[in-house]
């Protein structure tokens, strides 16, 4: 691209996540995604301002009653919205999602920092211990983990922040040594760069891509380890609300059969925001990616 | 002789292989001394491979030399501390080859004529834009240039941000390593006059890697040939091009394009290629592809030796060299 035509398309000089941003903007499947999520998103924050009932309120008049004006996802055994239940599980759920993966992503960056920057010896050790953590088997580790931890929220947070952050630190670390060979890092080291500043001033920069690729992608999985784990009744523990535990009731064939708003409506939740996110992240990847550019 | 600016005596570079693998230890560069007189401009030419940069990179401490030291004035830069070595190192500035790689596709020129500055905490935000921009200006680069990525500059351009990057510490040696080589050749000559014209207004002394010999012959005051990581001979620039003694420099010489036909046929073409670091040639390095080699080459390392004022060669044919 030369330099004229940039001036004339942009009116301005546009920074590579200017560019990046262009592109992700014009992937229609990324759109779509952010168009699922966002009001979904919406709507689980803001709920409470616009919605009569609260997630444990019980309403005796209406057991097991079906989608209507009133509930408009029908109610359960016990007399609650399943819409107010919904979307305070959707709270939960974002919130164990989005803290577990902030965690997770801090621990896999420092990590492939450490290994990155830290010689030949510390990295050794590092790396193994990362594939110590792969190797182990994930649902029973998951399992072991959450049984030790107990259930809740703050459990849960940690349990899925230490699944993942392994997968994080590899990618990192081979971006860090990958840099670290580059001139304008020589170049920095040159005028006595310390390793905060590699690390900050290059080092975090030049592998954002790879963090927020990484992190929204692994936003749809730790939703969907939530969900499992509540189903399996280690993550969060009823009366508290979370998708995984509310699909927890489909469990009983009664209200399979019968009662099918109960756990249909938090299933297609779950499914929708999990295929939304993964949208965004395919297209978060492939704004970053320069090449995308050539299609 | 008053004392140089930058002495560099017995630097040598070993790379040993990666731990719990095995593979040769390569050495890269074995004893190499020379000075740099304050002010000059000394040129570093060979083939690829020679060692050229990792000289470059060992003086500036960007690789650490395995033996040997650098001594700037009093102290030796081999040997400092981190600590101490951050302080020095805004004496002395790298220009890299590879314009494109060399600046960060994340930073605006601004940012990345200040890194240094911030680094080496000199001045406050204000003082650092004016040293940038004054830099821009002596590399003949737009201010407006400040806010701008560096990808919306040509290769040429990018080099003078090269440039400007070392000069805003103000530097008293600067390392230039390749500079124009990756350059098209109508823009080779600005950024070699702008470099020479800095070197002089600025006094700096500089260390000019190159494998152009052409380049070499008008920057340079003395020049040093690098065959294999050894020094083949070195002498004033002048006397180099004028009286080539070592059979290789001659090699070399005679591979200059000429625009004079006449001139076109003592061309010697050396055969094969040169050896690896990893298993060099016992003796003299160069014997193997040398035409002038006898069985004693391949017995003594040949020692470098003063053979008219300034003019070393290392050849122990004192024939060949008399010639």
């Amino acid at each position: 691209m030369t330099v004229v035509s940039m001036q004339t398309i942009a009116g301005k000089p546009a920074g590579p996540m200017r560019r990046a941003l262009g592109r992700f903007f014009s992937n229609r499947a990324a759109l779509v995604g952010l168009v699922i999520f966002v009001p979904m998103l919406l709507a689980v924050v803001t709920y409470p301002l616009w919605w009569p009932y609260g997630p444990n309120a019980i309403d005796l008049t209406a057991l097991n009653k079906g989608p209507s004006a009133k509930h408009w996802f029908g109610s359960d055994g016990v007399g609650r919205d399943v819409l107010a239940r919904l979307l305070q599980g959707g709270r939960t759920s974002l919130m164990v999602a989005v803290v577990s993966v902030a965690i997770s992503t801090v621990i896999g960056f420092v990590v492939g920092a450490f290994a990155a920057f830290g010689g030949r010896f510390v990295d050794g050790i590092s790396m193994r211990l990362v594939d110590l953590a792969m190797t182990l088997p994930p649902v029973i580790f998951l399992l072991v983990l959450a049984s030790i931890a107990g259930t809740g929220i703050a459990p849960t947070i940690l349990v899925i922040a230490l699944l993942s952050w392994p997968v994080l630190s590899r990618m990192v670390r081979a971006r860090l040594l990958e840099l670290r060979e580059r001139d304008f890092v020589v170049a920095a080291r040159g005028m006595g760069a310390g390793v905060g500043h590699l690390l900050f001033r290059h080092g975090l920069p030049n592998s954002i891509d790879i963090i927020v690729v990484y992190a929204t992608l692994q936003i749809a999985n730790a939703v969907l380890l939530e969900a499992g784990l509540s189903f399996l009744g280690l993550g969060i523990a009823p009366p508290e609300a979370s998708w995984g535990n509310m699909l927890n009731s489909a469990r009983s064939a009664a209200v399979l059969e019968h009662f099918p708003w109960q756990w249909m409506f938090p299933g297609a939740a779950l499914v929708l925001t999990v295929l939304a996110i993964n949208f965004i992240g395919d297209g978060l990847r492939d704004a970053f990616d320069p090449r995308s550019d050539l299609n | 002789m008053t004392t140089p600016f930058l002495s560099v005596r017995g630097l040598s570079k070993q790379f040993k292989p990666a731990a719990f693998s095995s593979g040769p230890t390569v050495t890269v560069l074995k004893d190499i001394s020379f000075d740099i007189p304050r002010g000059e401009v000394v040129g570093l030419v060979g083939e690829s491979g020679s060692g050229k940069t990792t000289i470059g990179r060992s003086i500036l401490r960007l690789i650490d030399p395995t033996a040997g030291e650098v001594m700037m004035g009093e102290t030796d830069i081999a040997r400092l501390s981190p600590a101490q070595l951050r302080v020095q190192r805004r004496r002395m500035q790298y220009v890299f080859q590879d314009p494109f790689a060399s600046l960060s596709p994340r930073m605006t020129i601004g940012q990345i004529l200040t890194e240094g500055l911030d680094i080496q905490r000199i001045g406050n935000r204000a003082e650092r834009r004016i040293r940038a921009e004054r830099a821009l200006e002596l590399v003949e680069l737009p201010a407006d240039a400040f806010d701008r990525y560096a990808h919306e500059f040509s290769g040429g351009q990018r080099q003078r941000i090269g440039i400007a990057r070392a000069l805003v510490m103000e530097p008293e040696f600067i390392v230039a390593d390749e500079p124009v080589s990756a350059l098209d050749v109508s823009i080779q000559a600005q950024v070699i006059n702008l470099l020479r014209d800095l070197q002089v207004r600025l006094n700096l002394t500089m260390l000019f890697i190159s494998h152009d010999l052409a380049v070499v012959e008008y920057i340079c005051d003395t020049v040093i040939v690098l065959y294999l990581g050894r020094i083949m001979e070195t002498a004033p620039t002048a006397e180099l091009f004028a009286r080539p003694r070592h059979p290789y420099t001659r090699a070399l010489l005679s591979a200059i394009p000429s625009p004079d036909p006449a001139q076109r046929q003592a061309r010697q073409v050396l055969t094969g290629d040169i050896p690896s670091p990893a298993n060099p040639p016992s003796g003299c390095v160069f014997r193997t592809r040398c035409p002038f080699a006898i069985a004693a080459c391949a017995e003594t390392v040949p020692p470098l030796r003063e053979i008219a004022a300034g003019h070393k060669a290392a050849c122990i044919r004192d024939d060949i060299l008399a010639q």
